[in-house]
C-alpha cells in the first residue's frame, strides 16, 4: 500500500521571508552590501503604541480655538546670548546639499521660514540659498567639516555638534561618486566623481572632556552668541545626554533609530540604535538628574509623522523635535506621480531610498539637473509650511484635550500605552491598568 | 609680516579673561591700527586666539592647550612654546608657527595658510586636511594625514605608522624614515614640479638647510575613490 501525502499549502518561511531571501541574492550577486536612504523599516515599538487619555472630570479641557495653546519655544537659553525663538516645536533636522540638491534644500528654508521654525544643515556645508531663505538656520559642525568654515559658523544663528545619528550612530556616512557634481565636490574640497567617505568620529577631539573643550572653542570663536547644540544618535541616551550636558550643551538632539541617512548601510540602519521611543524618557531623566530639564533642551527625532507624534514626544518630556524624512516626504519625496519612475528604477513610490544613486524622479535627492528642475522650490517650501501648520494644530488640539495652554505642559500622565514594551520604554501605564512595566530595575 | 607697523597690545591672561582676549582679537580688521597683539601666560589655556579674522600678528608667550589658532584667517600666530591638541584646526589662511612640539591633530581639516611646526608633532598631524600647508621640522606621529584631501605635509624629520592613510589628493613630503604606510598611501616620483612646490613651501616656512632632494613624495594610489568589494581587506 502506497503512502498518500495530502497536498499542503506552500509555506514560507518567517525567517527567510522574500525580502531576507531577495538580499541574500542581491548580496550573492553584487558582492556589496545594500546601501540605502532612510531610516529603520522594521516595525518597532512607536509612538502609535501610545493613546492619550484626555480631559474627564479631574482635569478639564480648553476650548478649542478659543483658549489660547501656546506653541513658542525657546532653544539655547543655557549659555548663549541669543538663543533661539521659535513659534512652533516642530524643526527641521539636518540634511546636507549633496545629498539634497539645492532647490530642495532652499525649499526646507522656505517652508521653516514661513512657519517659524528652524532648519539645519547637513554634512556638505552652508548653501547661500538655503541661508538665504532660512530665518533661523542650524549650522552642523560634522566629522568630516566639509565646508566648514568661521563665517558660516558666524552667520548661522546656532551651531549643532554632530556626534552621531539615529540611523547609523557610530557610523559614518558616504556620497557615492554619481552625486559628486562640480558644486558638491568644490564645496567639499575633493575631486569629482569619487565616492565621498564622511568620518565616524570627529578628527580632532575624542570623548566628553574633549568635546567640553571643542564646545569651549566654538563659543570663543562666536563670542558665546550662539546656541550650541549636540546631537547623538538614540544608544545610551542616559549616559549620553548627561555627557553631553557636562560638556556644556545648550540644547541636546536625540535622534532614534527611525531616523534618516542619506545613505548607509542597511545592515546598520535595521539593527543598530534604539528605537526613539525608547530614547526619550532615559534622556529626559538624565537631565532631571542633572537638574537641567527645560535649562538644557532636548530635541528628538526619528520618526515623527504627526501632530500626535510631536505631542507625545513632548508628553514625555522633549522640549521640540525634528523632522527629515517627513519633511522630504511633505516636498514631494516618493509621491506616487512618480510611479511609473519609481517602477523603472526597480520600487515603487513609498519605498523609494536609493537616495544616494541621484537618480530621484522627484528632483529631491538628485543632483542631476534635468531631475532638480523637476521640482520648484517655492511651491515645495509651501507644502512644507502647510504640513507644519497641520502638525501644530494637530499638536494643540490634543494638548487643548488634555486641559493644557502650552504644549510644555503636556506630560507623561497624560498618556497609556497599548503594549508591554511601550509600557516599560515610555514609562507610562498599560491602557486600562496603573502598571509600568519595567520600573524598578535600574539601569537604562 | 611687518610687525612693526602699528601699535602692540599686550594682554596677560593671568589677569584678563580669555574671552575678552579673543573678542578683542575678533574686532581687528584689515585696517586695524593694533598690528601686534602680545599674549603672557598662556598657562596651556585652551582657545587662545581662536577665529581672528585680520592680518594681525598675535605672539603668545608660553605653551597653549587645545585648539590655539583654531579657523584663524590671515593672522600670523606664534607660540613661543609648545602647542596641546588641534593647534590651527580648519586654518583658512595665515601663518601659525610653533616654536616648540605640538600635540595631536595639528592642522586638522585645515583649509588653508601655512602650520610651521618647529619641533615634533604628535599622531594624527595634518588628519583630514584640506589646502593647509604644513611643515615639521621634526616628526610626526601615527595615523597623521588620515583622509587628507588636499594641502602639503612637509616632515624633515620621521613618520609614524600608518601615514597617509584613506589619504586623497594631499600631497606629502618626508625627509627621515616612514615606518609604515597607510591604506592606499603609495610612494610616489619626485617630478620637477614637485621639487619646486617643495622648495617654495620650505623657503616660506624659512627653512634654508635641507635640499628638496633629500625627500620622498607620499601620495594617493586612488584604488579606494570607488567602492569596490575586491578592495575589502583595504577597508
Amino acid at each position: 500500500m502506497s503512502y498518500h501525502n495530502p497536498p499542503t499549502t506552500p509555506r514560507k518561511s518567517a525567517v527567510f521571508d522574500d525580502y531576507t531571501l531577495s538580499e541574500i541574492r542581491r548580496a550573492a550577486q553584487t558582492g556589496i552590501y545594500d546601501i540605502r536612504g532612510a531610516g529603520a523599516k522594521r516595525k518597532v515599538p512607536h509612538f502609535d503604541d501610545l493613546l492619550f487619555l484626555g480631559a474627564s472630570i479631574s482635569r478639564y479641557p480648553l476650548e478649542g480655538y478659543r483658549e489660547k495653546c501656546s506653541t513658542a519655544v525657546t532653544l539655547g537659553t543655557r549659555f548663549a546670548k541669543k538663543p533661539i525663538e521659535l513659534k512652533i516645536p516642530i524643526t527641521i533636522a539636518g540634511m546636507s546639499f549633496g545629498a539634497l540638491s539645492a532647490h530642495a534644500k532652499e525649499a526646507l528654508g522656505r517652508g521653516a521660514s514661513i512657519a517659524g521654525t528652524s532648519t539645519t544643515t547637513g554634512d556638505g556645508g552652508m548653501t547661500p540659498e538655503e541661508r538665504g531663505q532660512s530665518k533661523t538656520l542650524i549650522y552642523q559642525y560634522l566629522p568630516s567639516r566639509y565646508g566648514m568654515n568661521p563665517d558660516d559658523l558666524r552667520r548661522a544663528d546656532a551651531i549643532e555638534v554632530v556626534v552621531g545619528q539615529g540611523a547609523k550612530p557610530g557610523g559614518g556616512g558616504m556620497l557615492l561618486g554619481q552625486k559628486i557634481s562640480d558644486r558638491v565636490a568644490e564645496m567639499r574640497n575633493l575631486p569629482k566623481g569619487i565616492d565621498q567617505r564622511s568620518a565616524c568620529r570627529h578628527p580632532d577631539w575624542t570623548g566628553p572632556d574633549d568635546l567640553e573643550i571643542k564646545i569651549q572653542e566654538i563659543r570663543e570663536i562666536t563670542d558665546w552668541q550662539k546656541p550650541i547644540y549636540v546631537k547623538i544618535g538614540g544608544t545610551r541616551p542616559y549616559y549620553d545626554v548627561a555627557l553631553a550636558v557636562k560638556a556644556g550643551a545648550d540644547v541636546v538632539v536625540l535622534d532614534g533609530m527611525q531616523g534618516g541617512t542619506a545613505a548607509t548601510q542597511e545592515v546598520f540602519i535595521e539593527n543598530v540604535g534604539l528605537p526613539t521611543l525608547a530614547c526619550i524618557r532615559p534622556a529626559v531623566q538624565a537631565l532631571q538628574d542633572l537638574d537641567m530639564h527645560r535649562k538644557v533642551q532636548l530635541i528628538v527625532s526619528g520618526g515623527i509623522r504627526n501632530g500626535a507624534d510631536v505631542a507625545k514626544a513632548l508628553a514625555l518630556g522633549a522640549d521640540a523635535v525634528a523632522i527629515g524624512i517627513a519633511a522630504l516626504v511633505a516636498l514631494g519625496d516618493n509621491d506616487p506621480q512618480w510611479e511609473g519612475e519609481y517602477e523603472k528604477l526597480g520600487t515603487t513610490a513609498g519605498a523609494y531610498d536609493d537616495w544616494h544613486e541621484g537618480r530621484d524622479p522627484a528632483g529631491i535627492t538628485t543632483q542631476d539637473p534635468e531631475l532638480m528642475a523637476r521640482f520648484d522650490p517655492v511651491k515645495g517650501g509651501r507644502r512644507l509650511a502647510n504640513y507644519l501648520k497641520v502638525m501644530t494644530l494637530e499638536v494643540q488640539t490634543i494638548a487643548r484635550a488634555c486641559g493644557h495652554n502650552h504644549i510644555h505642559n503636556l506630560e507623561p500622565e497624560d498618556l497609556c500605552a497599548l503594549t508591554l514594551e511601550a509600557a516599560a520604554m515610555a514609562r507610562v501605564p498599560l491602557a486600562g491598568t496603573g502598571w509600568i512595566p519595567g520600573q524598578g530595575t535600574g539601569g537604562f | 609680516m611687518d610687525g612693526s607697523i602699528g601699535t602692540k597690545q599686550t594682554i596677560d591672561l593671568a589677569k584678563a579673561p580669555l574671552r575678552e582676549l579673543n573678542q578683542d582679537l575678533h574686532r581687528q580688521t584689515d585696517g586695524s591700527n593694533d598690528k601686534v597683539w602680545e599674549v603672557l601666560n598662556p598657562m596651556g589655556f585652551h582657545s587662545i586666539a581662536v577665529g581672528i579674522d585680520a592680518p594681525i600678528e598675535v605672539e603668545i608667550r608660553g605653551n597653549v592647550g587645545y585648539y590655539c589658532a583654531g579657523m584663524n584667517k590671515k593672522a600670523y600666530v606664534t607660540v613661543h612654546g609648545s602647542a596641546g591638541p588641534g593647534v590651527a584646526e580648519n586654518m583658512m589662511s595665515g601663518t601659525v608657527r610653533i616654536k616648540g612640539d605640538a600635540s595631536q591633530y595639528a592642522g586638522a581639516t585645515g583649509r588653508g595658510g601655512l602650520l610651521v611646526i618647529e619641533g615634533n608633532a604628535s599622531s594624527r598631524c595634518g588628519v583630514s586636511m584640506k589646502g593647509i600647508d604644513i611643515v615639521v621640522k621634526g616628526n610626526i606621529g601615527h595615523m597623521s594625514a588620515f583622509m587628507a584631501q588636499s594641502g602639503h605635509l612637509v616632515v624633515l624629520g620621521d613618520a609614524g605608522d600608518a601615514l597617509g592613510d584613506s589619504i586623497y589628493e594631499a600631497k606629502l613630503f618626508v625627509r627621515g624614515k616612514v615606518k609604515s604606510l597607510g591604506a592606499d598611501c603609495i610612494e610616489k616620483e619626485m617630478r620637477p614640479e614637485h621639487h619646486e612646490a617643495l622648495g617654495k613651501l620650505l623657503e616660506k616656512a624659512g627653512i634654508t638647510d635641507v635640499k628638496t632632494s633629500e625627500f620622498k613624495r607620499y601620495g594617493s594610489a586612488r584604488k579606494l575613490y570607488n567602492f569596490n568589494i575586491d578592495n575589502a581587506d583595504a577597508y
